[in-house]
């Protein structure tokens, strides 16, 4: 069979379980008696091994399947989780990762069959003692509970609608037999909902579907156990037909008869209700341990066929299976292109907009329609954007898995903790986000944090501590990555400043310290003394910042010696559409960002002091440096110089400039275009934007002139 | 029959290319990578970037860059009229870019043997001549549009 249309459901999927595995292995590694995770990881295990099965990936199988072997007697209680198997199961899951990566980029997942990790499972499964039977499968016994339904007929018992009977009926007037057919599904099946579609093929070859219980939405949305009833029209015999179905892969049986009309149905009744306690229990024994009270359950679709949905919607919460969220897997191109559409949209709006001004005063209703335009536009923008959101989890939950392993390579006790993982960003930036994290944590791990013997000399906590926190700022989202180091020696910084020839001695003295530390940003600027495996090779920082800048974004240090180093990370919630403060400089028309801006002051020319022979304005007990944007953008103002400036504050962290413009024109939402390889070189300009009139204005970065 | 008399003919290519003025000379640019061509549309300057870039335009939504050939080749600066025109070129491996020319005259056809390669003696405006044609007894410098491009990256 063909699986390859799952190719890309199977990785996300993979990769899913795969973390999650990741996350309650290192769970396991705290707490090792805990039911909960060790059911999961059992669950987890169970559930890749299926899909890799079915996906026809053998050699992925096989290694999960041992590593399932090992849970289930973990769960059984016949083997305790110590240190080595962890080890193990880290092994194994790294292996596994493998494959699947190997997988996304040939469609096969190669040779290497991991026969030492294979061994050491089964080592484990052996030093158990009396081993007993590794744990089989029962599918075939679904097959038994397909017996049970053979005396009766095979249609659920669901009152046929109108069309349905009409259709029926015209099957007959044209000669054509019609037929109940009840399909088992193999209850290790994963793809049920395939499955289905593929049997409905094989039917829809020779005959007609005329009725679906339950429904085919629902059966193609997966809403169903291990069994469904169709009645099909068809000239043919049946036992092609149910050949044909038998002939899917994972599907366990097909049973089928006449089907006599509404009586066919009231006698149908007995001989289903009889099957389905049967394919309950089968389940319960097989599958997760639930605490189930079996007669209740064979009593409910006994009473009535009406109660037998809800028995059904029952037994899926007994079975602690996740409810199926109400989510769509959706390529981020479509959003891409959707999302450039919205970005049109506003454009195309924002020229109404600007129309409508020019049309004059009398035009009210004009003007309302447009402003109910722009709110829904606004609206519109604002879904998109968080259709296109997701938590940082799914990068930084790898995290603590990386510490642990460098906390074990460099002997080193360490632990990493973590505070809004549910922080969401733009689907482009948390793909993007996962390296320069990655570096700035092993950055903190190897150079930030002193050797056990170090920290208690200094009275710190033996242990090490990383924290990794985010937040959402305004606009902004914040990724903090901090630790109880020793921080940044801004000494030797200097040192080796004026020794790389960076900077003389004289001016490496007189620069700030902030200034100092920015330089660790430089390519290929490291002080580590020593090169590690990690880190210290003078790549890193200096990538991190330019990614991060890519981005958008921007980064900062702050250290204090002794007692550690704060990274912070800001970047924007959005990259294409942003609100902007609209103003003019000699004549030509430039946007900046409304996120960077905290206050517009009018400032008298004599209130403009000197200091250090730079300009700056005293405001409310701040000086703030003064950035003359005319002179900046090489044009002359057009102002009177004697009149009062319109000052437009921006900032940056915790530092601010006053930016002088000649006059405000208003906010506006923009949607920011790139200036293109050929002319990006001037890095004060983030972008370009199209106004309602066709004209370009240029947008500012402020992070750049502060 | 006629097919292969004309395959056999065309061994001696084809190629169109725009005729454009610049001053009194005549420039052609194969016509397979220009993308259109337009009237003078309000430019947007840009600060701090080389002099032959004139700044950015409004393309139907899309931002494209715009540079003068004038300046690139030394050739003084542009003082547009109602007949200059924004060429919009469209290389593989290259963004899209505009340039800016005089005016626009004709497309010819030119066979490659009607065209000279130029010497490896480059005067400074002929740097980004990649050939002379002959056409009409005038003559055509052929651009080197990749070269250009190459170096304005």
């Amino acid at each position: 069979m063909d699986v390859s249309q799952y190719l890309d459901i199977f990785l996300d999927e993979s990769k899913e379980h795969l973390q999650n595995l990741n996350t309650s292995v290192l769970n396991l590694e705290q707490d090792a008696e805990n039911p909960e995770t060790i059911g999961e990881i059992f669950r987890a295990a169970h559930t890749l091994k299926g899909m890799a099965g079915t996906m026809g990936f053998k050699r992925m199988q096989t290694l999960t399947h041992d590593m399932e072997n090992v849970f289930s007697e973990v769960r059984d209680g016949n083997l305790k989780i110590n240190a080595g198997m962890i080890d193990v199961l880290f092994h194994c899951l790294d292996a596994l990762e493998e494959y699947v990566s190997v997988i996304q980029e040939t469609s096969d997942e190669g040779d290497n069959d991991n026969e030492p990790i294979i061994k050491e499972l089964n080592d484990i499964l052996a030093s158990k003692g009396s081993a007993e039977e590794a744990k089989e499968e029962v599918a075939p016994e679904v097959s038994d509970a397909g017996k049970q339904a053979e005396s009766g007929s095979y249609w659920s018992g669901r009152e046929l609608t109108e069309e349905e009977t009409k259709a029926m009926e015209d099957a007959m007037l044209a000669n054509k037999k019609i037929y109940a057919v009840t399909v088992f599904v193999e209850e290790n099946c994963l793809l049920k909902a395939a499955r289905a579609f593929l049997v409905f093929k094989a039917i829809e070859e020779t005959a007609e579907i005329i009725a679906a219980d339950p429904s085919t939405q629902d059966i193609e949305d997966e809403k169903f156990e291990l069994q469904f009833s169709l009645i099909i029209s068809a000239e043919s015999e049946l036992e092609p037909i149910l050949d044909a179905i038998k002939g899917v892969s994972e599907i366990a049986d097909a049973k089928g008869g006449v089907f006599d009309g509404e009586a066919g149905s009231a006698a149908s009744a007995e001989p289903v209700t009889e099957a389905a306690p049967e394919v309950q229990k089968e389940e319960v024994k097989n599958d997760v341990p639930v605490p189930v009270t079996a007669p209740a359950k064979v009593e409910a679709p006994k009473k009535a066929e009406e109660k037998k949905a809800p028995a059904k919607a029952a037994q899926d919460k007994k079975n602690g299976k996740p409810a199926v969220g109400r989510s769509v897997r959706v390529d981020i191109e479509k959003l891409d292109s959707l999302m450039n559409l919205v970005s049109e949209l506003i454009i195309a709006k924002n020229s109404l907009v600007s129309s409508a001004t020019n049309a004059g005063e009398n035009s009210g209703a004009l003007h309302d329609q447009i402003e109910y335009l722009e709110s829904v536009t606004t609206n519109l923008h604002e879904s998109v954007m968080k259709v296109r959101m997701v938590p940082i989890e799914s990068v930084v939950s790898k995290f603590p898995r990386m510490i642990r392993d460098i906390s074990k390579q460099l002997n080193k006790p360490m632990e990493l903790f973590m505070s809004g993982e549910e922080t969401e960003l733009d689907r482009t930036v948390v793909d993007e986000i996962g390296d320069p994290l990655m570096h700035m944590l092993r950055n903190s791990a190897d150079h930030g944090l002193e050797m056990p013997d170090v920290r208690i000399a200094r009275g710190k906590p033996e242990s090490g501590s990383i924290f990794l926190d985010a937040y959402q700022d305004g606009n902004n989202v914040v990724i903090e990555v901090r630790d109880d180091g020793n921080g940044i020696d801004v000494n030797r910084v200097r040192e080796k400043a004026v020794e790389r020839g960076i900077m003389t001695e004289e001016q490496a003295n007189a620069a700030e310290d902030s200034d100092i530390i920015n330089l660790l940003f430089l390519p290929s600027f490291s002080t580590a003394k020593q090169v590690s495996d990690l880190s210290g090779r003078g790549v890193g920082l200096d990538v991190v910042k330019s990614k991060i800048e890519a981005l958008s974004g921007e980064v900062d240090v702050k250290t204090r010696l002794g007692e550690g180093t704060t990274f912070t990370i800001r970047l924007p919630l959005t990259l294409a559409i942003i609100q902007a403060l609209m103003v003019v400089v000699g004549g030509e028309k430039y946007a900046i960002a409304l996120s960077g801006i905290t206050t517009i002051e009018n400032i008298e020319p004599k209130d403009v002091k000197t200091v250090q022979s730079k300009e700056v304005i005293n405001l409310r007990g701040n000086v703030i440096p003064l950035v003359r944007l005319d002179e900046v953008l090489d044009i002359q103002s057009t102002r009177d110089p004697d009149s009062s400036m319109v000052v437009v504050i921006a900032k940056k962290g915790d530092k601010l400039a006053g930016l002088v413009v000649d006059e405000l024109i208003g906010q506006q939402e923009i949607v920011i275009k790139s200036l293109g390889k050929y002319i990006n070189k001037c890095k004060f300009i983030s972008g370009a934007t199209i106004l309602g009139d066709g004209e370009i204005a240029l947008i500012i970065d402020t992070n750049a002139l502060i | 029959m006629a097919n292969e008399l004309s395959t056999n003919v065309n061994t001696n290519e084809l190629a169109q290319y725009i005729v454009i003025n610049i001053g009194e000379e005549q420039y052609g640019i194969d016509i397979k990578y220009i993308d259109n061509i337009v009237r003078l549309p309000q430019i947007t300057r840009v600060p701090k970037v080389p002099v032959h870039f004139l700044g950015v335009i409004n393309l139907r939504g899309e931002v494209i860059p715009v540079m003068s050939l004038r300046k690139k080749m030394d050739l003084g600066a542009d003082t547009p009229t109602k007949d200059t025109r924004i060429i919009i070129i469209k290389m593989a491996q290259y963004e899209a870019i505009g340039m800016m020319v005089d005016s626009v005259k004709e497309v010819v056809n030119l066979s490659s043997d009607q065209i000279e390669s130029t010497g490896s003696d480059k005067r400074d405006e002929a740097a980004y001549v990649r050939g002379i044609g002959k056409h009409d007894g005038g003559l055509i410098s052929l651009l080197d549009l990749e070269l250009i491009l190459q170096e304005i990256q």
